[in-house]
């Protein structure tokens, strides 16, 4: 059990060339040109931000309205909540179940891992085990683009409904907090460098061998 | 020397070598359990003759309606061009911009990267700027968004079907099968084998 970073070896983010690191600063992909490092930069600092920055959009993300219909009939001023509960009282408990996982417990559990990973790879310690959270990072890489159902369906049913003289359908403010914390949520993904909750191990290994 | 040989795990940076022989289809990484790679017969060109299907139903998707909508005599159509003009017009301009981005203009990069990159390759050339296109293939496949479009123009269906008179536009099943085309993309690429295409040019 050998890195790639324990020998020189730098792995390239682009083509997956495995190859040795340079020791100047900027160093490029000999393959295909990308800059290689061992490990990405600032990988903890700016999952944070983007991180803290989507729990903060979270809030209004839920507390407005995403979605404003009016029509002969009244208004209604739906937020992702009530939007779910609406379908689901509607007798749609199958819309009311797909919108609840893709736009309230998708976001919440991605931010939760982020939150479980980063504690754990600065504190080096948890209950979960280095292959348990590889895993977890999978899983919120995976399924983190889902979120995005709902604002496809704000966008679909303004334009049907927009034309019609006995209704209209707005996309509410929380559309676009909304739309911010899918973005931040996958830019904090993409940020974190999974192959820091390894490399405690790498260390603890290191250390066992020259003791 | 031959450095291809070895891989270095993308979500671990354990280093393994690809001695294996016969090679397996699917290498996973032996601490982590991450995809070291997937290896397709004919995956090169399988993906090359996906492109054009992807093409083709990208082009008819966005040119015709994804579902429309009879109030007596009102009818009203949308499209993916139309949505994204309707959420500009009610100042929605960054909410627009992000599904313009994610249903429209990454797909629409992905579809040409794959072209710029294997179309040439089978005429034993490599294009120009491979390496920069490749790392925007890559992009695009992150930011790309199709099958969340698709389920989300199911729900609008569903949810408009309780109130009106809706049909579902060509746009829809244009939209499922680029899904289903863009999953099988997926399924078939083998950017180890067009590396090693494109270096032994």
């Amino acid at each position: 059990m050998t890195t790639a970073a324990s020998l020189g070896l730098v792995s390239c983010h682009t083509c997956s060339l495995v190859s040795r690191a340079p020791e100047t600063e900027e160093a490029l992909c000999p393959r295909c040109g990308s800059h290689v490092h061992f490990r990405k930069a600032g990988s903890v600092g700016r999952t944070w931000a983007f991180l803290i920055a989507a729990m903060i959009l979270y809030v209004p993300a839920n507390t407005l309205p995403m979605m404003l219909t009016s029509s002969l009939f009244g208004s209604s001023d739906d937020t992702i909540i009530s939007g779910v509960i609406f379908l689901w009282e509607d007798g749609s408990w199958y819309l009311a179940l797909i919108v609840f996982v893709a736009s309230i417990l998708v976001p919440i559990a991605k931010m939760l891992a982020l939150l479980v990973l980063l504690l754990s790879v600065q504190s080096g310690a948890g209950r979960l085990s280095a292959e348990q959270r590889s895993r977890l990072y999978r899983a919120i890489e995976s399924i983190g683009r889902w979120s995005m159902l709902d604002i496809y369906v704000v966008a679909l049913l303004a334009t049907v409904v927009q034309l019609t003289a006995l209704a209209s359908v707005h996309a509410g403010p929380a559309a676009i907090a909304f739309g911010a914390v899918v973005v931040l949520t996958m830019l904090a993904t993409e940020s974190f460098d999974p192959r820091l909750i390894w490399d405690p191990v790498e260390e603890e290994r290191e250390r066992r061998a020259t003791a | 020397m031959n450095r291809a040989e070895l891989l270095a795990c993308p979500e671990c940076d354990l280093l393994q070598s690809d001695s294996a022989f016969p090679r397996p289809r699917k290498a996973l990484c032996a601490r982590c359990g991450a995809i070291l790679y997937q290896r397709h017969d004919h995956g090169l060109e399988r993906t090359a003759a996906l492109t054009v299907a992807a093409a083709v139903l990208f082009a008819v998707a966005n040119a015709f309606p994804i579902v429309s909508l009879e109030l007596q005599d009102d009818r009203t159509t949308a499209t993916l061009f139309g949505a994204i003009g309707v959420l500009w017009s009610q100042n929605m301009h960054l909410v627009a911009a992000l599904v313009a981005f994610t249903a429209l203009a990454m797909p629409l990069l992905e579809i040409a990267a794959l072209a710029w990159l294997l179309f040439p390759l089978r005429y034993g050339r490599k294009a120009p700027y491979f390496g920069d296109v490749y790392a925007a293939l890559q992009l695009a496949q992150r930011w790309g968004m199709v099958e969340v479009f698709v389920l989300g123009a199911i729900v609008s269906y569903v949810k408009l079907d309780h109130l009106a008179d809706v049909q579902a536009g060509v746009a829809l099943w244009s939209f499922a099968a680029l899904m289903l085309v863009m999953a099988a993309i997926e399924a078939n690429f083998d950017p180890r084998d067009l590396w090693s295409q494109a270096t032994a040019l």
